[in-house]
């Protein structure tokens, strides 16, 4: 690895207002002023944004996989948390 | 959690973005080669062979159930080798790609021409992002593969050391190149590897464009004076061979072939994808007022489909093996723009740090900076001249 | 061609300008011709005298410039830069566009015309040099276009609308050379010696963009206000940079005068050259 390498960050694109930002894919730069204008050049040159997040992708803490039981199975046995789960009366509205 | 190597960024997913895939996915790499790829050392002997057993029978659920792999899942050393390598030299394809169009950028003839010309140009640097970007999310850094690619060790598409002749040649890239190309990135947007998927959604998406502005270039010199239309046969001339070769040597001798599809990294034969493409153009080229240089070429009425003559297959391992008209032209150029621009990435590097403005140094430079570096080495095995793989075996061209 | 040579006339300077020229010709899709045009504003009738002396002014400045950054295509020190100056190249070409399509036709205009009757400023002209060069070429042009666009969309004239377009595009293109700027002159020692070198070896051509030009629709004193703003704001930015203000002349000594008089330097011919070259080998061929 040479010092010309530029460290990665994430891209993050609100496409159009009412939107959250979502992710666009990453880039190289040497600090946030040039990554944010190297986002905006590459991953919204057709109209694709209307803001942009560049985040250092060093600093992004993600859950592991090893983890993915305990993440997120205890929340799949709980389909109280959905409304689907309630029978409501023919008839009864706005509910 | 944030230590290095345990973190990573999540590539989460991005329901209406080019990387589109739904639900979050952490696509941290560097995190993900050490869960994965760097764990199995651990776990090749004992009871943790079980282990490893169990991580196998994951795998392959997932990849029968057409589910996507995302970085930070279990995935076989040869899976993990046979991607990096395919997008490496596809991201490759995409920076040379550029080359023999940006010949014909300061002399295009209109400024319409000139407009979209740029454009497409830009899109190939674009592409090549896109796909390093994607490649990164394995434990590679781009700095690595770009080494690789100017030391020769990883290829590209040998299609672009083709010389681009003439103005016509810029249109029949766009069409018969840029064609063989989508034609092979469709099915690509439903390979296995989540964020090889999602860059080509991306890539696709975009490309739209480029195989139409070729074909309506060479329309209009079709239809344009006899000196122009000429250009524009002598261009299809040139390039409709080693275009059909872009889908990669014979099925029969295709090295990693049977591995991909059964992976489901690649959906369709080098051969399957060379008839569609045949199929798709010989109507097309009819359109045009121009003809394709077979004397073979004809409707088989039995099988749906046309017959064509018999490829040069000498010629494809020529090139493939550095003799073609460019691959030293192409690459030099390649080599010099690096070269020639690493004291403005120094400066910039330089003066972040003076500011303080660079990210924190830890695995900044790229994601695989956490990763023990042998299991990365390991991992991306430079394409071996002469197996038949490497280039264009895999069908990935541009 | 003298100085003041209109633009409908420099335009026929070609050898073959008209249509056909007697060539076979296989066309027959009108469709092909019409979409050659360029999107000029319909209904809007082409200017004539000294405001379409103005638009071929600001058109090849931006046409000119627009072409030698896509010289970059392919050779630019690091991805992210592939795609950033070619949407400045694209910016300025659409600019050009537009700003030609106001004088006339623009393919006319921009492979037609030999290198006198063009009337872009010395600076666009100037070779790429290495990056440094392109980057202080860049911030010496973009400072001033946005500065004069921002007065032009403002004004009312015959550019408002254009401008009123351009100066958002303008003020990215300034941004970014901006931002290259302070990092190649305060970033290390071999690009601060290379940056130093660009800013000074460019400055002599800096004067020529505050000659006063005719048509556009300016205020008398705009042209004196603009260089006083543009001088104030390259300070700032040089200093931030760790790079000194010039102390050259801003001029050329030669009294002939400079681009807006059709006096060119000479790797602008080449430029030319290789740019026209494919369009008048083929005298009234659609593209």
């Amino acid at each position: 690895m040479s010092h010309d390498d530029w460290p990665l960050w994430e891209v993050f694109v609100r496409s159009r207002r009412g939107l959250s930002h979502t992710h666009a894919g990453s880039l190289h730069a040497p600090d946030a002023e040039l990554a944010l204008r190297n986002a905006r050049d590459l991953y919204t040159r057709r109209a694709e944004g209307v803001s942009i997040w560049v985040v250092p992708s060093a600093a992004v803490a993600a859950s592991s996989p090893d983890e993915k039981d305990a993440f997120f199975d205890p929340a799949a046995d709980k389909p109280y948390r959905h409304p689907t789960f309630y029978d409501i009366p023919e008839g009864v509205r706005h509910l | 959690m944030t230590a290095a190597g345990t973190t990573a960024p999540a590539h989460a997913g991005a329901p209406t973005g080019a990387f589109g895939a739904a639900g979050p996915s952490g696509d941290a790499s560097a995190s993900h080669a050490e869960s994965g790829a760097g764990r199995t050392a651990d776990l090749a002997t004992g009871p943790a062979a079980d282990l490893q057993a169990g991580f196998e029978a994951e795998f392959e659920a997932a990849i029968a159930a057409d589910e996507r792999i995302e970085p930070r899942d279990w995935m076989p050393d040869d899976y993990r080798a046979t991607l990096v390598r395919q997008m490496a030299q596809h991201a490759h394809s995409e920076i040379i790609g550029m080359q023999p169009e940006a010949n014909w950028i300061t002399r295009a003839p209109s400024l319409r021409r000139k407009a979209i010309l740029m454009a497409k140009v830009q899109d190939e640097a674009g592409h090549g992002l896109y796909l390093y970007s994607a490649a990164e999310t394995l434990g590679v850094s781009r700095g690595e593969l770009l080494d690789k690619l100017h030391s020769g060790r990883q290829r590209y598409s040998s299609i672009f050391n083709y010389p681009s002749l003439t103005w016509a040649d810029v249109g029949a890239i766009g069409w018969l190149v840029d064609g063989a190309a989508i034609t092979n990135q469709v099915p690509l947007c439903r390979c296995s590897y989540g964020p090889y998927a999602r860059a080509m959604v991306r890539v696709c998406k975009e490309e739209s464009f480029h195989q139409r502005q070729g074909y309506e270039l060479l329309l209009a010199l079709s239809q344009g004076t006899e000196a122009q239309h000429a250009m524009a046969q002598d261009a299809v001339d040139r390039w409709w061979w080693p275009s059909l070769m872009m889908f990669g040597p014979p099925d029969a001798e295709s090295a990693h072939s049977d591995r991909s599809m059964a992976w489901k990294i690649k959906r369709h034969s080098n051969d399957e994808l060379r008839r569609r493409f045949v199929d798709i153009c010989v109507p097309q080229a009819e359109s045009l007022g121009l003809t394709l240089p077979d004397p073979a070429l004809a409707w088989n009425e039995e099988r749906g489909s046309h017959d064509f003559g018999p490829i040069d297959w000498q010629e494809f391992r020529e090139v493939l093996r550095g003799n073609g008209p460019c691959n030293d032209r192409r690459l030099a150029q390649r080599r010099r723009a690096h070269e020639e621009g690493a004291w403005v990435r120094e400066a910039a590097a330089a003066h972040a740090v003076r500011r303080g403005t660079a990210p924190h140094r830890q695995g900044a430079t790229a994601r695989p900076a956490a990763v023990p570096e042998p299991t990365v080495s390991a991992a991306v095995p430079a394409a071996a001249p002469g197996s038949g793989g490497g280039n264009d075996a895999e069908g990935t061209a541009i | 061609m003298t100085a003041d040579h209109g633009p409908g006339a420099s335009a026929a300077t070609g050898p073959a300008n008209g249509p056909a020229n007697g060539t076979a010709s296989r066309a027959n899709d009108p469709g092909i011709g019409a979409r050659s045009g360029v999107a000029r504003p319909t209904g809007e009738p082409r200017l004539t005298g000294a405001p379409a002396t103005a638009a071929l002014a600001l058109g090849d400045d931006a046409l000119v410039l627009s072409h030698r950054l896509a010289e970059w295509a392919g050779h630019a020190p690091v991805l992210e830069e592939e795609v950033a100056l070619a949407n400045i190249a694209l910016d300025l070409l659409g600019q050009a566009r537009l700003l030609l399509s106001l004088a006339g036709d623009e393919d006319e205009l921009a492979y037609l015309r030999e290198e006198r009757a063009f009337r872009n400023v010395q600076l666009v002209e100037q070779p790429n040099g290495d990056f440094a060069v392109t980057i202080a070429r860049q911030l010496y042009f973009s400072v001033h276009q946005e500065l004069l666009y921002t007065r032009l969309a403002a004004g009312g004239g015959p550019f408002a609308a254009v401008a009123a377009k351009a100066v958002k595009e303008v003020a990215y293109h300034r941004d970014h050379a901006e931002q290259w700027t302070l990092r190649l002159g305060d970033g290390t020692e071999e690009s601060h010696r290379r940056m130093s070198a660009a800013v000074n070896g460019l400055w002599r051509f800096t004067g020529e963009l505050f000659q006063p030009l005719e048509g556009l629709g300016l205020d008398p004193a705009a042209p004196a206000a603009m260089e006083a703003e543009w001088l104030e704001r390259i300070a700032s930015v040089l200093g931030r940079a760790t790079l000194s203000v010039p102390d050259g002349p801003r001029h050329g000594a030669w009294a002939a005068g400079a681009g807006r008089q059709g006096l060119h330097t000479e790797p602008f011919g080449r430029m030319l050259a290789e740019m026209q070259h494919l369009h008048r080998s083929h005298p009234g061929a659609s593209w």
